[in-house]
């Protein structure tokens, strides 16, 4: 890609898509201490993250808002405009990841102190790989990598199918025994908000490839 | 003369497509158009297929031969003693450089509206009637008048004025005035050499405001300069770029949303988003 010649314009560019990868780096961080929190059932971080998610709604407004202004004063064009219109969609999306670290954090303070009905194991493989490939999503927007685009969607199989073995194990505990109906249901919730994370990490990757060639894809994992 | 042209739309990324995507009807046809000032090269083998009906917006950074191509479309070049066009230019089928085509009849039917508002010293009335005059019209002159003054959205403001001179008209006026000129002698295409680079932005708007009315009945070709115009106005955007030998080449001819948004040429997309290199 040649030099821009609008070089204020460039930079611009340039501050929207580091505060997006800011953002992404804040989401991956909270998500990754709220499963932390529920294995540790500590109630100190789930009400600061809780409280913190405040922070990343406001990031994502700030985002939004530069984008609109350079759209407004910049009149962006092709690869410009993709760009602008593809950071809308993924600070959207990034934002409600952070929802889900927050609704995490939320299950935490529902479960309180007392010992989980057993030890975390799929859970917080789910957070890794979710997180990984939130990384790896942010790193293909930053260098524009078409190729880590399209794979990196291929490993939410993965949390997929740890979700339904989760699914399966807590459905078995309460037909073993009904009265531990809420404290599965808890977990239960926690492992569906990191299925649906991986899932919209999947969006970012549509929205890179849009960035990149101009094409509406959608991943389908089935 | 021979003169060894590049065609760089048909390098690594395939050849430059004379016809825009959902185009329908063509009213000009451009074929291995080229042209010449002497021995310079001006434009280079264009290929181009104008819709029927539409706004087709040619844009391009200067020098790249934008307005000589849309000169070609109603042989304005042919004022100019060292122009050569060499190629066709099919309008309906016919090539307007062929010997017994008449360049006053092909101006009355391609008529043609430029940067600069250039009405005649004569009052508002004379500069609507004069064309049809001197094309022989025998109808209602009045009626005539203010049908084309109507159609350049410019009635309302001087239907108590139109005997008073064009010149005291705001450049916004006299340009529509222009407009209403041309359409007065029933064209089939206005060609517009930056029909509003002269005016300020609530007149610009008006102008566009007019193209897209106009358009329902008229092809429209219009060169400008303002990219974000040709993204508001046109159906259909050529791109236009010059080669190492300063020769004018079509790059890319799709529609307007495709060029804007996804165009397919790295040239078009660095010359939209202001790069160079």
């Amino acid at each position: 890609m040649g030099q821009l010649l609008r070089t204020s314009f460039a930079r611009e560019l340039e501050t929207l898509q580091t505060d997006t990868l800011m953002l992404g780096s804040m989401v991956i961080q909270a998500l990754k201490e709220s499963v932390e929190a529920l294995r540790q059932r500590d109630m100190e971080t789930a009400r600061r993250l809780i409280k913190e998610d405040a922070v990343i709604n406001r990031k994502r407004f700030e985002i939004e808002a530069d984008c609109l202004r350079l759209i407004a004063t910049q009149q962006p064009m092709a690869g410009n405009l993709r760009l602008i219109a593809a950071v809308l969609e993924i600070s959207t999306e990034l934002e409600r990841i952070g929802d889900y670290a927050k609704g995490i954090g939320r299950i935490i303070l529902l479960i309180g102190p007392e010992a989980l009905l057993k030890p975390l194991v799929d859970i917080p493989r789910m957070c890794d790989i979710a997180t990984n490939m939130l990384q790896q999503a942010l790193d293909a927007f930053l260098n524009q990598d078409l190729e880590a685009a399209r794979t990196i969607p291929l490993q939410d199989d993965e949390v997929d199918a740890l979700y339904n073995q989760v699914h399966r194990d807590l459905i078995a505990m309460i037909l073993e025994d009904p009265s531990l109906i809420d404290r599965t249901n808890y977990l239960l919730w926690a492992a569906h908000n990191l299925e649906r994370a991986a899932d919209r990490v999947t969006n970012i990757c549509e929205r890179i490839i849009f960035t990149v060639t101009g094409e509406f894809i959608e991943f389908d994992m089935n | 003369m021979t003169v060894a042209i590049e065609h760089p739309s048909q390098g690594a990324t395939g050849s430059v497509k004379a016809s825009p995507n959902g185009a329908g009807r063509y009213v000009i046809e451009a074929e291995s158009m080229h042209v010449y000032y002497g021995d310079f090269c001006a434009v280079g083998d264009v290929d181009m297929k104008i819709p029927t009906n539409k706004i087709t917006a040619i844009i391009g950074p200067s020098g790249c031969g934008k307005s000589t191509v849309l000169r070609c479309f109603n042989r304005m070049n042919d004022l100019i003693s060292s122009a050569r066009i060499e190629g066709k230019v099919l309008f309906q089928g016919q090539n307007i450089y062929d010997e017994d085509v008449d360049p006053v009849e092909v101006r009355r039917r391609i008529g043609m509206v430029f940067q600069k508002p250039n009405p005649f010293p004569k009052t508002i009335y004379e500069n609507v009637a004069w064309g049809t005059r001197i094309n022989g019209f025998r109808g209602d002159m009045d009626e005539m008048v203010e049908r084309a003054l109507r159609s350049a959205a410019l009635w309302e403001e001087v239907k108590d004025k139109l005997q008073q001179s064009a010149l005291g008209l705001s450049g916004g006026q006299q340009q529509r005035l222009c407009i209403a000129r041309a359409i007065a002698v029933e064209p089939e295409i206005i060609l517009m050499d930056e029909p509003a680079s002269a005016l300020d932005p609530i007149a610009t708007l008006r102008i566009e405001d007019l193209m897209k009315e106009l358009s329902e009945k008229y092809t429209i070709i219009v060169v400008t300069h303002n990219m974000q115009q040709a993204a508001r106005i046109s159906d259909f955007t050529a791109f236009f770029s010059v080669d190492d030998r300063r020769t004018g080449n079509l790059i890319e001819f799709d529609e307007t949303e495709k060029i804007f948004t996804n165009p397919g040429q790295k040239r078009t997309e660095d010359y939209i988003t202001g790069r160079f290199g």
